[in-house]
């Protein structure tokens, strides 16, 4: 019997049912499910090396908090680390949408970049 | 400040400077209107989305994953490139029939705004604690989601560290992940209904993701704490929604978030006299969105919650164009179809039809159903059917009802919506 995982779809609201079928030794056998190729993607890196964008916020100088992203998604097993170093940072007082706030996170290659206007 | 000319006159008058709102303006700009007002209650444009921090915004309008304040800041832009004018911190009291809008600041005190046309865009707000009447007393700690989501993404302050979610509407699973992320212990999300009210994305990378529990079927029975919430009862409900005494187990906590569902905010619509559709809580509207007073238009979540705000700004772009014909004289009315629904298909949006043109009809269903079509008839007569392996109240359904399928209908035919089981 196959060896099989089921998933939901989180790269768009649709949420399709994705299923993934490993073979004995445990690769990727056959991925089925997804209406489009953004999903049989999001199923292959699933299960092999999922991945997150991390949405919080950083304290500016004066105090206030201001909106921040992963500009490209991170591994999911890193999200509390890149959470500690996005909250060990602070924010010019008039940040734009798009600047970088932290470069190269953790090492994840992704920078953190500011998405909201002051 | 002097005081200013307080009888004044605007082609359009937009309620509301969130994502519906701006997106309405832009597209009534776009279509040649220049005598344009925003009116907006807060201290800036872009709405609920200010505090919406999240990713997922956008895929459908743009082709990229923004966050919230990012597709309010497009919109934002726009509407300031084309020099629209909007008014913040301004609050409307009063929309009357005639199209007079009676709004205040501290400006210019009490004002009145004769329009041609009025776009509601009022938004939504959350069903509060109030209207859920659970036992027990009235500690601090409990907020609606919404609140939570305010104080954490746009004050930077934590409600509480043990937190027990009532209700699994999206906002509530998005916050199950935001106080996870900054440090809180998120102990479940209680869900009255067998199903989830969120969307299905949501539940895997909001609560599977961080092992945070969804225990269906489940609501809060009892609230515990004095000056601040210890803990609340939970218990499992039967089919008729009645708590089973046997099932209730204490879960210690120090606030509780509840996401019980979004009331469309509709008070200045119902002081124009315009009347509501039981179902959606928002004005029985046409293809155009047009309300029963000619030259009244709603759009977004004030008309009916929208799961995603990319439907929100495809349905402003229609009001906002309806508005501009309208002004102009050239919205037509040759038929009056009325939409009606068999109560698995629990409302459409539009409800009335008033031209041949394409339409699309949007709608929820009562339950989760699977391998069904919908089917649409005009009497007996089928004019189209879909299939669907599986619908959810949770997410929003659409039907695409061509000019031709609408020019083969009776002036003022009804077309009815059903949900039919497909035989495999």
């Amino acid at each position: 019997m196959a060896n099989e995982r089921k998933l939901t779809c989180i790269v768009c609201p649709k949420g399709c049912d994705l299923t993934v079928e490993f073979d004995d030794a445990g690769a990727i056998k056959n991925i089925s499910g997804y209406t489009c190729p953004r999903g049989k993607d999001y199923a292959y890196a699933e299960c092999t090396a999922p991945v997150r964008t991390v949405t919080s916020t950083v304290r500016c100088e004066d105090g206030e908090v201001v909106a921040v992203k992963t500009a490209t998604p991170i591994p999911k097993s890193m999200i509390f680390e890149v959470m500690a170093a996005i909250n060990a940072v602070t924010a010019p007082n008039d940040v734009k949408i798009g600047d970088v706030i932290i470069a190269d996170v953790c090492g994840t290659g992704a920078n953190v970049v500011i998405t909201a206007n002051r | 400040m002097a005081q200013m000319n307080n009888q004044r006159r605007a082609d359009l008058v937009i309620i509301g400077g969130g994502p519906a709102g701006m997106a309405a303006a832009v597209a009534a700009y776009e279509k040649g209107l220049r005598d344009i007002l925003i009116l907006e209650r807060d201290d800036a444009l872009g709405g609920i989305l200010r505090q919406c921090i999240h990713n997922g915004f956008g895929l459908h309008r743009f082709g990229e994953e923004l966050t919230g304040p990012e597709y309010a800041a497009r919109y934002e832009k726009q509407v300031k490139e084309y020099g629209i004018p909007f008014m913040l911190n301004t609050m409307v009291i009063d929309v009357d029939e005639s199209k007079v809008v009676t709004a205040m600041n501290r400006e210019c005190g009490i004002f009145k705004i004769e329009a041609k046309a009025i776009i509601l865009a009022m938004g939504c707000r959350e069903r509060p604690k109030g209207a859920l009447n659970i036992a027990g007393s009235r500690p601090a700690g409990i907020y609606t989601a919404g609140t939570a989501q305010k104080f954490v993404n746009m004050k930077g302050l934590m409600p509480g560290r043990e937190v027990l979610i009532l209700g699994s509407g999206d906002i509530g699973l998005i916050m199950a992940r935001r106080m996870t992320l900054e440090g809180a212990k998120v102990k479940a999300v209680c869900e009255l209904m067998p199903y989830s009210g969120g969307l299905a994305r949501n539940i895997e990378q909001c609560l599977n993701d961080f092992g945070i529990p969804l225990y269906l079927s489940h609501t809060v029975v009892e609230i515990h704490g004095k000056e601040r919430l210890t803990g609340v009862t939970i218990a499992k409900v039967d089919e008729m929604r009645r708590p089973i005494p046997e099932t209730r187990e204490f879960i210690s906590c120090d606030t509780l978030l509840l996401s019980c569902g979004l009331i469309p905010e509709n008070e200045l619509t119902k002081s124009a006299g315009i009347s509501l559709d039981r179902i959606t809580g928002g004005a029985v509207v046409d293809g155009e969105r047009e309300c029963e007073i000619p030259g009244i238009f709603a759009c977004g979540n004030v008309l009916h919650v929208h799961d995603l705000v990319d439907y929100v700004s495809e349905e402003a772009v229609i009001a906002g164009e309806a508005a501009v014909k309208y002004i102009n004289g050239e919205k037509s009315h040759g038929m009056a179809l009325n939409l009606v629904t068999d109560g698995k298909i629990r409302y459409t949006v539009p409800q009335r039809i008033t031209s041949a043109e394409k339409t699309k009809v949007y709608f929820r269903v009562a339950n989760v159903y699977r391998d069904v079509k919908i089917v649409v008839k005009d009497g007996e007569r089928v004019i189209l059917e879909k299939k669907k392996q599986k619908v959810a109240p949770g997410e929003m359904e659409t039907v695409i009802l061509t000019a031709d399928m609408l020019s083969a209908c009776e002036t003022n035919a009804t077309i009815s919506f059903s949900l039919e089981e497909v035989r495999k």
